[in-house]
């Protein structure tokens, strides 16, 4: 398996939100700002790639009837472990992210990872797997952020970009969360579907 | 503040005010995989509830008679998520054995809970927030119900979706997902009640 692949596919092909459609809790509620979507993305990158080692060095010790519990516990092991480093560094994050934190436990991303790659394949295979599928969720979370908290504040990053007048509340209001979801997914299956056309028609 | 009016109040926050899909998004992989049918949207609603209740009230036990005892706080994530898992599988079992027809209608969507983020979630946050074990168990089942609502009434929309005339790259879930929005704007309007 070549590495270049993995990447295509962890970073695009099967972006995890925009096309596999996995971990939408998070997605939908920490992207009301660019920062926090920036430390959701690099927690989870962390987390994923650590539980993707793991998983693959105890691939064949773990005998198969126990392996989601074991997968579970594991990955419930590194979520604490980020969660206390992340409280004692950086606490304004630790605030804002709040109860989404520990509930990267029960984000299938994660799962899906350790059950459909990590535990079929190479330690490095799977390190690389886990990096690029965690920077896929993370691109997707900073686009969604991107929009809400542009348009939701006219601000980025703490930098005003557009006038007062034009901030529409409902963006950084929960229905701003589905409705960037909604319409993001609306154009990329707007392009998917038109390629897919051109396919049939050479 | 007097009781009866704050554990209502805890209720109506989990069903309707902080309602846990529209307004805190716990638990929005089964709303959205799980609504295409009304019928199978309240037996995941039910058993959601169910599980939530029971997770509510044990974890809650736990955290205060053996963790927090012991300092053991910092495995609190570990513990839940444990706890929750085998609950699951206890319910499974136990209806299973002498409850049948419950069994027969919820018993498909049980595993499909233990990753619900929506049970740990309510679990977590009933410790953060303080509250009592009659107020876990009360903001519990309100959240369920909440849960339950909502999954019913976006179902009901998705059914009629399907029939009509939708610009072909919004069928399925983005229109699903703007669908939700307006619902979560109407869920706002309950802010002002408590």
């Amino acid at each position: 398996m070549k590495v270049s692949d993995i990447f295509k596919n962890g970073i695009y092909k099967k972006n995890a939100i925009f096309i596999m459609l996995l971990g939408m809790c998070p997605t939908l509620a920490v992207t009301t700002s660019l920062s926090n979507a920036i430390g959701m993305g690099v927690s989870v990158i962390a987390i994923l790639t650590m539980s993707n080692i793991l998983i693959s060095i105890l691939r064949k010790v773990i005998p198969p009837a126990v392996r989601i519990p074991a997968f579970i516990g594991i990955i419930a092991a590194l979520v604490t472990v980020i969660e206390m480093l992340i409280h004692a560094y950086i606490p304004t994050l630790y605030i804002s992210l709040g109860i989404y934190l520990p509930l990267i436990v029960v984000n299938c991303i994660i799962l899906e990872r350790a059950e459909s790659f990590a535990s079929k394949n190479k330690v490095i295979h799977a390190a690389f797997d886990g990096l690029a599928v965690g920077l896929g969720f993370s691109l997707a979370l900073i686009i969604i952020a991107f929009f809400r908290e542009l348009f939701g504040t006219g601000a980025l990053l703490g930098f005003h970009i557009l006038p007062a007048s034009t901030n529409m509340l409902i963006m950084i209001l929960p229905p701003g969360a589905f409705l960037t979801l909604g319409i993001l997914l609306g154009v990329i299956s707007h392009f998917t579907n038109k390629k897919k056309e051109e396919l049939e028609n050479e | 503040m007097n009781n009866i009016s704050f554990y209502f109040g805890l209720i109506i926050s989990g069903l309707l005010i902080k309602n846990v899909l529209l307004a805190q998004f716990l638990g929005i992989c089964p709303f959205l995989g799980v609504s295409k049918k009304t019928s199978s949207a309240v037996g995941m609603g039910m058993a959601v509830t169910i599980v939530l209740v029971v997770a509510s009230m044990i974890s809650y036990a736990f955290y205060y008679l053996v963790q927090v005892p012991f300092h053991l706080e910092f495995l609190r994530t570990i513990s839940f998520i444990i706890i929750i898992a085998s609950i699951v599988q206890l319910i499974e079992v136990i209806t299973k054995k002498y409850m049948k027809g419950l069994y027969e209608s919820l018993g498909v969507y049980l595993p499909l809970i233990t990753t619900n983020c929506a049970v740990l979630g309510i679990a977590i946050l009933n410790i953060n927030n303080g509250y009592d074990f009659l107020g876990s168990i009360l903001y519990a089942l309100g959240s369920g119900l909440g849960f339950l609502l909502v999954i019913v009434l976006f179902s009901a929309i998705r059914e009629k979706l399907d029939l009509l005339d939708i610009p072909k790259a919004f069928k399925g879930l983005p229109i699903a997902l703007i669908t939700a929005a307006f619902m979560s704007l109407a869920f706002i309007g309950f802010g002002g009640v408590l």
